[in-house]
């Protein structure tokens, strides 16, 4: 491990400044990833800016309506909150179904959603890997690719972004708040992560310097009837394969409106508008369900070993979707 | 890069000087001769590490030590003290023969104590019905919130049980 200066910021805007100036300035959150990465080398700043003390650690209700969740709310914070319970159960239960208890204490708002792909090659630095070491070829294309993505994917790289509570806000529209050297603005999901397009070292469309300050979640009555489902290779403490976050409104049997957003199958949150297309005013029934399931998953382009996620997805997302037509109101 | 930073460990402050790349774990085990505390991964995947920072469960081998100046932390060891003997967590993996080698076992015990106060604070877990429905301490909850400590020994059921007794 390189040898750094650790300081903790003691407001946003210096922290800013800080890190804005030093290209070797990294800021630190819970540091359940960051310090990972310092181990196994993938991250090696000459700077270390801690900013968990210097931004907000609330769930506040804005006037209109609107959920603020400061940076630094912890990840079970976040999932145990009242508001968030019963207005976005979808977001609790992805927060409930990533990582541990040890590691959702520690872990922030801002860092889980700025964690990095777990892509095998891209933290182990003796692989060739196009995001850790742009040009240097994309060692899972042709290796183990049973995780790898299958929408969006590029010829540069084929990771997914394995944050449950991202694919939570992108079901939602949530909006990041950002404050970097030129100010303050919002930053909308889907949106804040990128495809990997020819720039797979860009995970975000932040900037050096930009610091993730609060989430907004939009006033959303239609979540309340919202889930979160994941299928991993084990019941617990393990990575999505597939995932879906949904929320849905049915009228009179027929889908009033529908969010649907996917996980471990894109570079990004997937949010899955061309199912929500397909389902908006049709009946509320497992065929409806499939076709839009059908519909979204014909973009896939899965390589020799993740076919296997394209039926998966499409099985998860008509299971989930099932789940909350019998779902009571609560 | 050194720094000169303050822990309180299992009630006592204790003051040393770290280079900034040490984990709270090193700083525990190599600096401070606090053993309980085990090196299982090093990278936040087995739970043998856990302690309690000013009273919530957190991996100390992902968590830097300059971070947690002026943390309240408490080991497996420590939560013997106070006088009144054992703490009951420990007492029910005792009489429940919840370990064979012992290694996960301080680890096991310190998510455990961290474990039951999120419970009684009323948080809900993956395995709650519904994140809103009324959290019950059942064996599904117990597994699910000490999902993040493996056991290579396979004590799983025993420590479901001594759980489960430290609960009630
Ligand atoms: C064994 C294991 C299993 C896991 N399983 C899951 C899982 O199933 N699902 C899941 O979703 N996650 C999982 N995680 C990942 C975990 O959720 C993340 O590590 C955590 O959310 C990161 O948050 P943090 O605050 O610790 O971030 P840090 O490690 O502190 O930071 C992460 C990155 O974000 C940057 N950063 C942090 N805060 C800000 C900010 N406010 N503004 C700008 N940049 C910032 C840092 O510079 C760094 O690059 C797992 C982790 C481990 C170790
Ligand atoms: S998939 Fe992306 S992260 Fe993985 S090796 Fe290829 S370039 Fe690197
Ligand atoms: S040593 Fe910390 S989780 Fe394994
Ligand atoms: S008792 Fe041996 S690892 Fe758990």
């Amino acid at each position: 491990m390189k040898p750094f200066d650790y300081t903790r910021a003691h407001d946003p805007a210096s922290a800013v400044q800080t890190v804005a100036e030093e290209p070797g300035a990294r800021y630190l959150a819970g540091g359940t990833n960051l310090v990972d990465h310092l181990k196994l080398g993938v991250a090696a700043p000459e700077h270390v800016v801690d900013v968990r003390g210097a931004l907000d650690e609330t769930v506040t209700e804005l006037e209109d309506g609107r959920i603020r969740v400061g940076a630094a709310v912890s990840n079970s914070a976040l999932a145990a909150h009242p508001l968030v319970r019963s207005r976005y159960p979808l977001l609790s239960a992805a927060l409930l179904a990533g990582a541990s208890g040890q590691l959702r204490n520690a872990a922030t708002t801002g860092g889980n959603l700025l964690q990095r792909t777990r892509c095998p090659y891209f933290q182990n630095t003796t692989t060739p890997c196009n995001k850790r070491e742009p040009g240097s070829g994309c060692s899972a294309r042709e290796g183990h690719g049973r995780d790898n993505a299958v929408l969006g994917v590029s010829q540069e790289c084929v990771a997914t972004h394995p944050s449950d509570m991202a694919v939570a806000l992108t079901a939602l529209g949530a909006e990041v708040r950002v404050l970097g050297p030129e100010g303050e603005r919002g930053v909308p999901m889907p949106g804040l992560h990128r495809l990997p397009g020819h720039r797979p070292e860009h995970d975000t469309v932040l900037e050096h310097g930009d610091l993730i300050t609060a989430v907004d979640l939009p006033a959303l009555p239609l979540a309340a009837r919202s889930t979160y489902r994941k299928v991993r290779e084990r019941a617990s403490y393990a990575f999505a394969l597939v995932s879906v976050a949904a929320a849905l409104q049915i009228r009179e049997g027929v889908v009033a409106d529908v969010r649907l957003a996917l996980g471990g199958v894109a570079h990004a949150p997937w949010r899955a508008h061309h199912a929500e297309q397909v389902l908006r005013g049709e009946p509320a029934t497992e065929e409806a369900f499939r076709a839009a399931a059908d519909a979204e998953l014909a973009q896939a382009r899965p390589g020799a070993d993740n076919a296997f996620k394209v039926p998966l997805a499409v099985n998860t997302i008509c299971a989930t979707l099932r789940s909350l037509t019998t779902q009571e109101d609560r | 890069m050194e720094a000169t930073i303050t822990l309180h460990v299992d009630g006592y402050r204790r003051e040393l000087t770290v280079d900034t790349r040490t984990t709270l774990l090193d700083a525990l085990r190599d600096r401070l001769g606090e053993y309980s505390p085990k090196k299982g991964c090093d990278h936040g995947q087995c739970g043998a590490c856990t302690v309690l920072a000013d009273g919530r469960r957190i991996l100390s081998c992902l968590a830097l030590a300059v971070a947690q100046d002026g943390a309240h932390v408490t080991t497996a060891a420590g939560l013997a003290q106070g006088g009144g003997g054992p703490h009951r967590v420990t007492r029910a993996f005792l009489e429940h023969d919840a370990y064979q080698c012992g290694y996960c076992t301080p680890g096991q015990i310190c998510s455990a104590v961290g474990a039951l106060s999120e419970l009684e604070a009323g948080m809900p877990s993956h395995a709650t019905d519904h994140p809103d429905a009324p959290v019950r301490t059942t064996d599904a909850e117990i597994r699910e919130r000490m999902s993040g400590n493996l056991c290579r020994c396979g004590a799983y059921p025993a420590i479901v049980a001594a759980v489960r007794e430290a609960a009630q």
